[in-house]
């Protein structure tokens, strides 16, 4: 027993110092089975891979600088008269919070630079989870098993959007004051219980002296607190679900491809955190961001003209601005649908695309795992409905901007309100039509290509005369990377009478998955990739040409 | 949803593989787009010259060597640079020297530890690509087994399908104490009552000039001017100033007498001189661009435009109601001043608005 325990003890101490701390933590965490699983776990490797990282990373930044800005905000709206180094406000009647903003600004060195940074950083965090989103969905990666991290995904978005809202609200300038009155104005609005939820909102009648105390509580801990918890959920799922990949020689729905986290991303995704946090540096060295001294402190009766939300709340502005102005007046209340109908569409613009992935899989009835991703192409409905989406979110930011695009393009506003007006249901239509034709041109062009080979660019002159152009055959690699994706037959009811003759009964959910099946996968909307049949009868008869 | 009403056949077939799960790489006669396995592994220049890798080495190094000299730069930025020093940097402009050096010599510092990081990854680090196997995600049908069935013993050992009694109760607890926190938000501001009715404005209170501070003289408002005023006694030190400026603030324009279209504006005005709400009816901006040839108020927020001579009527925009006229007269002696509150509620509608 006791010959045991010695020669254990001796054969630890011959172990490295690392060694020893590693079992250490081991005997207490089991970091052996964790490192085992994840040390050298592979990820494949793409440019859009790293979009995700952009917003992980730019989120870490957000926290680092948020930090040291709580060290010298002071989240109160008393007022105070303005001594600090900024010569034109001196003398001013100011929020605490607007005056703190000023000394931070101005009289903490470098403080202008971690504002600037904790500013920039979020407007790249909110503009990293839109394309990041967006390259999920145009690939198909939310397909199952990962459409809980794409739930995941866009609440992080969500989130990010409204404590963007509330950070940038917190200095109590005149622009953010103005957002918050149309805040205040758009709860109003809600029927009922719209003028309670605004006195409980704000403690009283706008602005009161609450609003900045809760929105800070809001910015710096409850909001992030579950942005963090859904960041953390986020990554644990992304390794568990393993990355997915693009189609390719090698690559299937069964393995995936790619280098090792140690040591190849560790060094990739750990640099490229400073990549960010280096490139959000030097931008705030040179682009000034919200510059509150030159805006002023809030006033409710004054306003600067031009105000602009940042751009993530530009949809929001674009509906409100955009909306006719409905007001009904029945029985003594208000229905202010002018303002009312906007605030309801403002979270189905989002809901729109959040949902989608759930309407697909109804759709193909798919029950399976997906690891490959789709090229955009090869699956135009979807493409098309993103497309569409993406143009009618752009669209609302247009309207949000009516007054810029009107002094900067010399329009007139009330034409360019109108043209948001009608482009609003007519455009999306229109990107989805040229969406869905562009995916299936690309999916012909890849056909010939397959069958045909590629285009040279080397003209050939035929004994007789004749010119043609030499094609390539592709190769094996190139074959079958083209021909690797999944092409869907649409779902059919079948007969609706039955051999007796009696006719079946076909929920009504069904006869419109069964249509819905024909938009996607029906003829028309997607070109038959070739055959093996059709390659050898083309590729073993007349040459290529 | 049950999708047996539509057979799953429109799911295509799984691509053929191995034991492995890997699949079956057949490049033949048969099948030319099958799978042909991972390509070749092709070295870099580094792998192959050594000379190379050493220039990879010196790089990284001196990007990281880079970082420190930024590092020690920020530092003796942050104590060499006083805070209010601008300096001209083209094509910016004047900006403040600190913030743009403290800016670079971190976005430089971290920058170089990125750049230096990222090329040793992709020019000495094994670029070998490497397969590694997936599992399915759902469990084994064991172990879905074991599962239910260990969820159905521990709910029956629970007894709470059995006793009804405690089940009920316990929901009912758990349904109700949620409402003390809810009971608790009661007190996060007081109830609406009429406070959105009503303004500082009354009877005989003189309008104040907002930028001057002095009582306004029909005198000072000229034909085409746009003037904003406050009620006497509401002073920029008051506790509720901003509470109360965002309900009374007034725009103040003089019109011809000629000009005004409806009726009740004409009556509620002093010698073409009308008092509007500043606070505009859409979302409560404070309307602040005066057109005098057209008598048109715009909000530079969402756009809505009013006409002042038509009793400030939307014209264009996303407000629902025209702006509150305030009555105005002139006392003894010569100040223009309110003769009540105004009629309806300012600012933004709301349910109980009416």
């Amino acid at each position: 027993m006791s010959t045991t325990t010695t020669s254990d003890s001796r054969s630890r101490e011959k172990a490295p110092a690392g060694e020893r701390v590693a079992d250490w933590a081991d005997g207490r965490l089991g970091i052996y089975s964790l490192a085992k699983a994840n040390m050298r776990k592979i990820f494949p490797d793409h440019w859009s891979f790293m979009l995700g990282e952009v917003c992980l990373y730019s989120f870490i930044i957000i926290i680092l600088t948020g930090v040291y800005l709580t060290l010298f905000f002071h989240p109160s709206m008393n007022e105070v008269q303005y001594n600090g180094s900024y010569v034109p406000l001196q003398g001013q009647l100011m929020s605490e919070a607007f005056n703190s903003t000023m000394h931070i600004s101005f009289d903490v060195r470098g403080g202008l630079l971690i504002r600037q940074i904790h500013h920039w950083a979020a407007l790249v965090f909110l503009a990293g989870m839109f394309v990041h989103m967006m390259r999920v969905f145009f690939t198909g990666a939310f397909r199952k098993p990962r459409e809980v991290n794409w739930v995941f995904g866009f609440l992080l978005f969500v989130l990010g959007m409204f404590t963007g809202f509330t950070g940038y609200s917190l200095p109590d300038d005149l622009l953010s004051g103005t957002g918050v009155r149309f805040m205040e104005g758009a709860i109003l609005s809600v029927p009922i219980v719209g003028t309670y939820l605004s006195f409980f909102l704000f403690g009283g009648e706008f602005p009161g002296g609450d609003f900045v105390a809760r929105f800070y509580s809001v910015h710096i801990l409850l909001l992030p607190g579950i942005m963090l918890g859904l960041v953390v959920g986020h990554l644990i799922l992304v390794f568990y679900h393993k990355h997915t990949q693009f189609a390719g020689p090698g690559k299937t729905n069964n393995n995936v491809v790619g280098m090792p986290l140690l040591p190849v991303y560790m060094a990739k995704a750990g640099g490229f955190f400073f990549l960010v946090f280096g490139v959000v540096a030097a931008i705030s060295a040179v682009a000034q961001i919200n510059p509150i001294w030159a805006i002023g402190p809030y006033r409710p009766d004054q306003v600067s003209t031009g105000a602009q939300p940042d751009w993530y709340m530009g949809f929001s502005e674009g509906l409100i601005r955009v909306m006719p102005g409905w007001e009904v007046n029945l029985w003594g209340h208000t229905l202010v649908l002018g303002v009312f109908i906007p605030l309801v569409i403002f979270p189905l613009v989002l809901v729109a695309i959040a949902v989608y992935p759930f309407l697909e899989s109804w759709v193909t009835g798919d029950k399976r795992e997906h690891h490959i991703l789709d090229r955009p192409r090869n699956v135009p409905t979807r493409t098309a409905f993103g497309a569409a989406w993406i143009s009618w979110y752009f669209v609302l930011l247009v309207g949000g901007g009516n007054d810029i695009w009107a002094t900067h393009f010399h329009l007139s506003i009330n034409s360019i309100t109108w043209f948001v007006r009608i482009a609003f249901f007519i455009v999306p239509v229109l990107v989805f039509i040229a969406t869905k034709r562009i995916c299936l041109g690309l999916q012909r062009r890849d056909r010939d290509k397959v069958l045909h080979g590629r285009e040279s660019g080397i003209i050939k002159r035929l004994p007789h005369g004749e010119f043609i152009e030499v094609h390539e055959p592709l190769s094996q690699d190139g074959l079958h990377t083209l021909t690797a994706h999944e092409q869907y037959m649409p779902a059919e009811i079948g007969p609706m009478v039955d051999e007796n003759g009696v006719e079946r009964k076909v929920p009504g959910t069904q006869r419109l998955r069964a249509k819905f099946s024909k938009g996607f996968y029906g003829e028309g909307n997607q070109i038959p990739k070739p055959t093996v049949e059709e390659y050898k009868e083309i590729t073993s008869g007349h040459g290529h040409h | 949803m049950s999708s047996q009403e539509i057979p799953e056949e429109n799911v295509p077939a799984e691509r053929a593989t191995d034991e492995h799960g890997r699949a079956v790489a057949v490049a033949d006669e048969t099948n030319p787009f099958a799978d042909p396995g991972l390509p070749p592994h092709e070295h870099r220049v580094q792998d192959i010259d050594e000379r190379a890798a050493k220039r990879s080495e010196r790089m990284v190094a001196m990007l990281f060597t880079l970082s420190m000299l930024a590092t020690v730069a920020f530092i003796a930025s942050y104590v060499a640079i006083p805070n209010d020093k601008s300096i001209f940097v083209f094509p910016i402009g004047h900006i403040n020297a600190l913030n743009f050096a403290l800016g670079l010599t971190l976005g430089v510092a971290l920058f170089s530890i990125g750049a230096g990081a990222v090329h040793w990854a992709r020019t000495l680090m094994s670029d070998m690509e490497i397969a590694d196997e997936r599992h399915p995600i759902e469990a084994e049908p064991e172990v879905k087994a074991k599962v239910l069935a260990d969820f159905k013993q521990g709910a029956k050992e629970s007894a709470l399908g059995r006793r009804k009694l405690i089940r009920n109760t316990m929901f009912g607890a758990l349904a109700l104490f949620p409402l003390s926190g809810v009971m608790l938000l009661r007190d996060l501001g007081p109830l609406p009552g009429t406070k959105l009715r009503h303004t500082l404005w009354s009877k005989g209170k003189l309008l104040v000039n907002v930028n001057t501070n002095e009582p306004l003289r029909p005198a000072d408002v000229a034909v085409g001017s746009l003037t904003f005023a406050m009620p006497e006694g509401l002073e920029e030190h008051d506790e509720d100033f901003q509470k109360e400026i965002a309900k009374s603030a007034l725009m103040i324009v003089r019109l011809q007498p000629d000009n005004i279209k409806d009726k009740q504006e004409l009556e509620w005005s002093y010698n073409g001189i009308v008092a509007y709400s500043k606070i505009c009816t859409h979302v409560g901006c404070p309307i602040s661009l005066y057109e005098q040839q057209t008598h048109h108020a715009l909000c530079p927020c969402h756009q809505s435009t009013f006409d002042l001579s038509d009793g400030a009527r939307v014209i264009f925009g996303p407000a629902g109601h025209p702006l509150p006229q305030l009555r105005i007269g002139v006392n003894d002696e010569g100040y223009l001043e309110a003769l009540g509150d105004f009629e309806v509620p300012v600012g933004p509608a709301f349910w109980e608005r009416g």
